[in-house]
C-alpha cells in the first residue's frame, strides 16, 4: 500500500493527529512493534515483579496472587539481620570502587604509552595482545586461574615449591582473593578501556600539540596540560557510569565473582556480593522471597547511584548525561 | 641505526607493553599447553606452559565423548547466530523509527524505552517471568531471549541514525519508495559499521553466557558450550573446596573427566574467539569510532 501521501512532507514540522498522519506512521510503528513489546516484557514486568519481595510467593497462586507477608517487611528483616548483609554490601562496594580506580588509572597510563608507539603493525599487536582477555567468558577465567593455583599441579605452586617454599592454599584463605579478585578484574578489562581512551586521544586536535610543541613543551608537559585535560570529560563519564552500574549488575560483570573461586563456601566472607548472593539464593535454595528482597534492595540503591551520577555528569558535561 | 632510535624511555614503554601482552597471552597458553599433555606427565610433573609428554588424546576423548561437545557447539552457534540477527534487526528497527520525526509520540516512546536503565526488576522476577508466564524454561529460547534488547544499543543506534541526512530519506519517499522498504535499502545499509560492532558485542555475550544455562536449563542436549565448562570445573572445585581430601578422592577422579580433557574442551570454547580475532579487533577499534565514545 504505498500512498502518495507518504511523499508529502510535513510543512508544519509538528504532525496533527489527523488519519493522514497517523497513515504516515504505520510502518514506523510496525517496525518499532517487536522492540517495544520485548522492552515492555523483559524490563517492565519485571519491575512490577518486584512486590514478590513483599509477598509469601508460592508457584501455585503466582505473583499477583500470593498472600502478602506478615509483617510487610519479614523478607527484609532476615536478610539485613544476617551477618551476610553486611559483608555483601561492603564487597560490592570494595571491589567496584577498587576496579573503577584501578582500572582507570592503568587504562590511562597504557593509553598515553600505547600513542607513542607510532609504529602501526608494532601498536596494533601490543593492542590486539592486552584486548584479548576482554572476549574471555568468565568460565573460562576460572579454567585459566585454576591452572595457576590449583593446590597440586597449578604452576605458581610448582615454582614456589621449587623454591623450597610452602604449597599454598589458595581456594581455602578468603584474604588472598582480595588481592586476587581486583587483579583478574584488571587484566580483563584494563585493555578494553586503553584501547578507548586511545580511541579518544586520536581524537584530540594535533594542533594543540603542534603548537605546544613550538612554544617548547616537553612530552610530559603536554601530556599533563593537553592529553588529561582534554580526556577528562571521558575519564569522568566512563568512571561515574562504572559507579553507577555498581549496584546493577555490573552489565552481568559480577560473574567472575561467583565463577573464580569456584563458589567456594569457605571464601565467601572475602568473596560474595549482593549479586552472587541473589544468584545462589534462587538457583540453590530456591527462597524466592530472600531473594527479590535483596533485589529490591540492590535495585534501590542502584537507582539513586544512577541519578547521584548523571547528576554529577550532568554538572560536568551536560552533553554526556543520560537524561 | 634502529639502536639509537631506542631512546630510553622508548625502551621502557616497549618492555612495558611486551610484558603486558606476555600477562594476557601466557596464561592462555598454560591452558593450551596442559590440553595436549599426557595425562600421566600432567600426574607427575603439574602444569607446564610447554607440554613435556606432547598428546593429543585428550582431544580424541572430547569428541568421542557421545557427542556432547559437538552438540553444545550446535547449541551455541544456533543460540549466537540466532540471538544477534534477532537483536540487530529489533534494535535498527526501533532505534530508526525512533528519530524519524513523522513520529508523534517519539519522545514518550524514547523515555519508555530508557527508564529501565534506573530501575531493574532483578533476577527473581525475571526468573518467574521466563518460568511461570512465558513458559520458557528448558527450551532453546530462553538462552536468545535474555538478550534480545538493551538499551545502551538501541541508544548507540539511535545516535548513528540521527546522522543520517534527512534528504536522503526524503529522496527515496519522492522516489517513491515505502517508508520500510527505505530502511531497508537506505538507512541499513549505511549503518553496517555500527551494526558490525554492536553484532560483535552482542555475539561475544551470547557466546560467553553460561548464567542462562544454569538457570533454566535441565536437558543434557540443550547445554551451551560454557554451561557444559561450568559443569566440568564444578566437580573440580568439589574436590578442591576438600583440598585435604582431595588426594585420597584421587582414585575417584576416574569418573569424571581427565584434567586434559576439561582443559581441551575450554580450548574448544575458545577457538572460534581466538579464529575470528582479527575481525573481531578490527570491528571493535572501528566502532569506537563510530560514537561509542561519546556515550
Amino acid at each position: 500500500m504505498k500512498t502518495i501521501t507518504n511523499a508529502i512532507p510535513n510543512r508544519t514540522g509538528k504532525p496533527r493527529r489527523t488519519l493522514r498522519s497517523m497513515r504516515r506512521q504505520t510502518p514506523f510503528y510496525l517496525m518499532m512493534a517487536p522492540g517495544l513489546i520485548f522492552v515492555a516484557i523483559l524490563f517492565y514486568i519485571p519491575m512490577v515483579g518486584v512486590i514478590i519481595a513483599f509477598k509469601d510467593y508460592n508457584a501455585r497462586d503466582g505473583i499477583l496472587g500470593s498472600p502478602w507477608m506478615d509483617p510487610l517487611f519479614k523478607n527484609f528483616e532476615f536478610f539485613f539481620k544476617s551477618d551476610a548483609a553486611r559483608s555483601v554490601t561492603f564487597n560490592t562496594l570494595f571491589y567496584n570502587v577498587i576496579q573503577a580506580v584501578a582500572v582507570t588509572l592503568c587504562a590511562l597510563a597504557l593509553a598515553i604509552l600505547l600513542n607513542e608507539v607510532k609504529h602501526k603493525f608494532v601498536s596494533a599487536t601490543y593492542k590486539g595482545s592486552i584486548l584479548l582477555p576482554t572476549f574471555l567468558s568468565w568460565i573460562v577465567i576460572q579454567f585459566i586461574l585454576f591452572s595457576l593455583l590449583s593446590v597440586d599441579r597449578g604452576i605458581v605452586n610448582s615454582m614456589i615449591s621449587e623454591n623450597g617454599g610452602e604449597t599454598i592454599y589458595w581456594y581455602s584463605e578468603p584474604s588472598y582473593w582480595r588481592y586476587i579478585l581486583p587483579i583478574a578484574y584488571i587484566w580483563k578489562n584494563v585493555g578494553y578501556y586503553s584501547v578507548l581512551y586511545v580511541a579518544a586521544i586520536a581524537g584530540i586536535n594535533t594542533d594543540y600539540y603542534e603548537a605546544a610543541q613550538l612554544d617548547g613543551a616537553s612530552k610530559w608537559q603536554r601530556i599533563k596540560h593537553i592529553t588529561l585535560p582534554l580526556l577528562q570529560p571521558t575519564i569522568i563519564v566512563l568512571s561515574l557510569l562504572w559507579v553507577g552500574k555498581l549496584f546493577n549488575g555490573g552489565l552481568g560483570d559480577w560473574n567472575g565473582f561467583y565463577t573464580l573461586p569456584n563458589d567456594a563456601g569457605a571464601l565467601y566472607s572475602a568473596t560474595d556480593v549482593i549479586d552472587t548472593l541473589v544468584f545462589r539464593s534462587l538457583k540453590k535454595v530456591n527462597d524466592y522471597g530472600m531473594a527479590s528482597a535483596i533485589g529490591l534492595y540492590q535495585a534501590v540503591v542502584g537507582f539513586f547511584l544512577v541519578l547521584i551520577s548523571n547528576y554529577i555528569i550532568k554538572k560536568k558535561d551536560p552533553d554526556s548525561a543520560l537524561f | 641505526m634502529l639502536l639509537r632510535k631506542l631512546h630510553f624511555s622508548k625502551l621502557v614503554i616497549h618492555l612495558t607493553f611486551i610484558a603486558m601482552s606476555l600477562a594476557c597471552i601466557l596464561p592462555l597458553l598454560l591452558v593450551v599447553s596442559i590440553s595436549f599433555t599426557d595425562e600421566r606427565s600432567l600426574m607427575l610433573d603439574g602444569y607446564r606452559f610447554w607440554p613435556k609428554e606432547f598428546s593429543t588424546a585428550a582431544y580424541q576423548y572430547v569428541f568421542s565423548g557421545a557427542g556432547s561437545i559437538l552438540n553444545a557447539y550446535a547449541v551455541t552457534i544456533s543460540v549466537t547466530v540466532v540471538g544477534t540477527l534477532l537483536h540487530l534487526l529489533i534494535t535498527s528497527m526501533l532505534s530508526y523509527s525512533l528519530t524519524r520525526p513523522e513520529v508523534t509520540h517519539r519522545k514518550a516512546l524514547t523515555f519508555f524505552v530508557y527508564l529501565p536503565v534506573l530501575f531493574n526488576g532483578g533476577l527473581v522476577p525475571q526468573y518467574i517471568l521466563l518460568t511461570r508466564i512465558l513458559h520458557l524454561k528448558d527450551t532453546i529460547w530462553v538462552l536468545i531471549i535474555v538478550y534480545l534488547v538493551s538499551t545502551v544499543n538501541i541508544l548507540i543506534m539511535k545516535n548513528f541514525f540521527r546522522t543520517i541526512p534527512d534528504s536522503l530519506i526524503e529522496s527515496a519517499r519522492i522516489d517513491g519508495s515505502g517508508e520500510i522498504r527505505t530502511f531497508f535499502r537506505i538507512a541499513l545499509p549505511l549503518s553496517k559499521p555500527s551494526l558490525a560492532t554492536i553484532g560483535l558485542f552482542v555475539a561475544i555475550a551470547y557466546w560467553n553466557d553460561w548464567m542462562t544455562a544454569s538457570l533454566y536449563i535441565e536437558s543434557q542436549n540443550l547445554r551451551p558450550l560454557q554451561y557444559l565448562l561450568q559443569s566440568l570445573m564444578n566437580n573440580i572445585g568439589y574436590l578442591q573446596s576438600n583440598a585435604q581430601a582431595s588426594q585420597s578422592m584421587e582414585a575417584a577422579i576416574g569418573m569424571l573427566p581427565s584434567e586434559g580433557a576439561r582443559m581441551a574442551t575450554c580450548v574448544l570454547a575458545i577457538g572460534p574467539i581466538i579464529l575470528l580475532y582479527p575481525l573481531l579487533q578490527k570491528y571493535f577499534e572501528k566502532g569506537l569510532t563510530i560514537g561509542a565514545v561519546k556515550e
